[in-house]
């Protein structure tokens, strides 16, 4: 800081005789003003993710190289928790059943999510923003109350689905018994839930796409289906990068659908048929006491795999655009 | 800019950063500890499902004027990550905390984080409950964690309409005679489905809990606390008898949705009644079936699912109080007036004897005596040792495994594999 920028300016009429001394006093509040307060405004950010995303990861690190028991000791055991997760089955289990549900539930959405933005921005379409209203809906809707009723749909004994699967003469499906069956109905609570939401945000990045190309290309001749192809889906990458990112974030941690599917028990399906990373974690880390550090392990590996698939995504859709 | 008025910058948000965080810690610093003998102002209860102590906490208002405030929980299922809040940062607790049976082993495995109410309270009360129940509530190292409150006695409920259609007796003596012991609940249920076509209990986990909670002795530990899930005589008869009913079996775990709706639906014509689980079979089952259930005994006698014991967490401020609150919820007057409230079966010995809750009917229950029923069966409870991990053990391996079998998932032979593999990771402590 330089000291000789604190003396007064030259003033052109004469000043009372303390103005000098108050003046300067407030000119320095101005030039501490200016210079400090951007980082009491910004101050707020930091100490809250301090408190809340960085604290809470670095303690989970910490937790992770211990043999932690929540209401007990914790001993220091380096990265045993690690080399024991690595050979742990029901942890590549969760693994397998976090992929399956993720893929059920990503690939459809996303395709399906594409088609309604395109439909939804067709200029001939009427009431647009009825449509794209309706169509946000269900991302409203409290998750536990979306996974509550899809669960009374998937009942074995008195659902909707098995109800009308008898219509047609199938026999009833025990839902939560088979891998197959409870994955595609937790994938179907988590579509009914994000489709809307991923439409609207490819819509807002098709808007984003200058008209002029398309009215090129159509007096170029291009068939509409040409335009979307040749068109829209390589304008609409950034997007879609995006929409991947946070869908595949979404996916690995899905919780609250699949535990309210096992009716609340933690291994979720007798066989662990439909028990995901997140709830794989929770076991280990909150409803075992004693094992809050292996939890802690399984937290770190998910970021871990987060981390990584997130750069598979990326990888790949630039690369397919290109 | 020059290096110096960036550093500066920077410490000045940190200062910022510091002061706040400051701030922050002050807020969470009342370490206001009392003087000796000082009177509390307030006292707070926690409890889980429905423990009937309403007016019983108005009435100890009354009589010591200690504000007492009632933290009620529904389940125990969201009680008890809560109550692991509360130890694990060290403060929130309430100074009265109720126990159930089973996660009561895991938390007696930290002791330190409660208080020893042996010096709290009068000794000849010990004598004053059942023997069994008072010894459950110290910890391996001595110490008195808990005062007990209820037992889950065992009874069957059952459909006297649906007993009717199928040609069985209705009449509770004459259904309890049907099944002196297992061998002849299953031929009943056999009869029912040939009669019927449908299935007669909710569920083969039912059973086995019927049948675990009967052995009296070892269930998935030893007295050393080693896990001994593949060889105990108690787990394995639970196991055999358990799934020798598939037949009969609606395959409605307890708490499902297909189980809650089976109720009404009419699906299965009995269940397995500990005292607290009327309630539930009443709402389930709703007005129109009022009248329609009643309760018989337990095949082989006795049983004990569930109970609780009320405890004090070291991190209360004023653990001489709670401790006389403690023991005043659980004396014998309190124990008659929260059974007649809410039906938690009394543990206090004088409390069992009592004419009012031997009088006792359920009027839901086709006026059946479930005090005089209930309070019979408490004296054939025989003491059983529950472990550590007792309830991880019963609900993610035990159970799972036998609804595996239950649905054709897996034979039973893979299922008890399943079993005992997952009961010792589950069972580690």
């Amino acid at each position: 800081m330089s000291v000789s920028a604190t003396t007064a300016p030259p003033s052109p009429a004469a000043p009372p005789p303390d103005a000098p001394a108050r003046r300067r006093r407030g000119y320095l509040f101005n030039r501490l003003d200016l210079k400090y307060s951007p980082y009491l405004y910004i101050a707020p950010f930091f100490l809250i993710f301090g408190a809340f995303g960085l604290y809470p990861m670095l303690r989970t690190a910490w937790m992770s190289l211990h043999d932690w028991d929540m209401v007990g000791e914790h001993t220091f055991i380096g990265l045993d928790n690690y080399s024991a997760l690595v050979s742990d089955e029901y942890f590549w289990n969760a693994l397998v059943n976090t992929f399956g549900i993720f893929a059920l539930s990503t690939i459809p959405q996303l395709l399906m999510a594409l088609f309604l933005a395109n439909l939804l921005n067709q200029t001939l379409l009427r009431a647009k923003t009825f449509f794209r209203m309706a169509i946000f809906v269900p991302n409203v809707v409290s998750v536990a109350a979306v996974a509550i009723v899809f669960g009374m749909l998937f009942q074995r004994d008195f659902g909707l689905f098995n109800w009308l699967l008898g219509l047609v003469g199938v026999d009833q499906i025990d839902w939560r018994a088979q891998e197959w069956s409870s994955w595609t109905a937790i994938a179907t609570m988590v579509n009914w839930r994000w489709t809307g939401y991923n439409t609207l945000i490819l819509l807002a990045g098709m808007q984003a796409i200058p008209k002029d190309l398309y009215e090129a290309a159509a007096i170029d001749g291009a068939s509409p289906w040409r335009q979307f192809w040749q068109i829209t889906l390589p304008m609409l990458k950034p997007t879609f990068i995006f929409v991947v990112i946070l869908s595949t974030i979404g996916g690995m941690q899905l919780f609250t659908e699949p535990l309210l599917f096992a009716n609340g028990s933690i291994i979720g399906g007798n066989q662990r048929e439909f028990q995901t990373l997140a709830m794989y974690m929770y076991e280990k880390g909150i409803y075992n006491l004693s094992t809050a550090g292996y939890g802690a392990a399984v937290a770190w590996a998910i970021f871990m795999i987060i981390v990584f698939v997130s750069l598979i995504n990326f990888v790949l859709v630039r690369r397919a655009a290109k | 800019m020059s290096l110096t008025t960036r550093r500066s910058r920077m410490a000045a948000a940190t200062l910022a950063a510091i002061t706040a965080i400051g701030g922050l810690a002050a807020c969470g610093n009342d370490d206001d500890t009392p003087a000796e003998g000082e009177k509390p102002a307030k006292l707070v209860v926690d409890t889980f499902g429905e423990m009937g102590y309403d007016e019983l906490v108005k009435q100890y208002e009354q009589e010591t004027g200690i504000k007492v405030e009632l933290r009620k929980t529904a389940q125990l299922g969201e009680y008890r990550p809560k109550l692991v809040r509360y130890l694990a940062t060290g403060k929130g607790a309430a100074d009265v905390t109720a126990l159930e049976e089973g996660i009561l082993n895991e938390f007696k495995a930290n002791p330190r984080n409660w208080a020893d109410l042996t010096p709290l309270v009068p000794s000849e009360i010990s004598d004053d409950y059942l023997p069994w129940k008072w010894e459950l509530g110290k910890a391996p190292d001595g110490r008195l964690i808990g005062l007990p409150t209820d037992v889950g006695s065992l009874a069957v409920c059952y459909r006297k309409d649906l007993f009717e259609a199928a040609g069985l007796p209705t009449e509770r003596d004459a259904v309890s005679a049907l099944w002196p012991d297992w061998n002849g609940f299953h031929q009943a249920g056999q009869k029912y489905k040939q009669a019927t076509g449908k299935a007669f209990i909710d569920s083969i986990t039912a059973v086995s809990n019927g049948v675990l909670f009967q052995q009296g002795s070892d269930l998935f530990y030893d007295k050393e606390n080693n896990i001994i899930a593949d060889s105990s005589p108690a787990v394995k008869a639970a196991w055999d008898t358990a799934t020798s009913m598939v037949d009969i079996s609606a395959k409605a775990s307890t708490w499902s949705p297909e189980w809650s709706g089976g109720f009404k639906q009419g699906t299965f014509a009995a269940t397995f009644c500990p005292s607290w689980m009327l309630g539930i079979v009443a709402d389930n089952s709703g007005e129109a079936n009022k009248g329609k259930w009643d309760v018989a005994a337990v095949p082989g006698g006795g049983g004990n699912w569930g109970g609780s014991w009320l405890a004090v967490p070291e991190q209360s401020k004023y653990p001489e109080e709670a401790a006389k609150l403690a023991q005043f919820l659980t004396n014998a007057t309190s124990q008659v007036e929260a059974f007649k409230a809410k039906g938690p079966l009394p543990t206090n010995l004088e409390a069992l004897k009592n004419e009012a809750f031997l009088n006792y009917t359920n009027e839901y229950f086709s006026n059946a005596p479930t005090g005089k029923i209930f309070g019979e069966s408490v004296a054939q409870i025989e003491p059983i040792h529950l472990g550590p991990k007792h309830q991880a053990v019963k609900e993610n391996a035990f159970e799972p495994a036998m609804r595996a079998f239950e649905n054709g998932q897996a034979s039973k032979d893979a299922a008890w594999e399943q079993f005992t593999k997952d009961a010792q990771t589950q069972g580690v402590f």
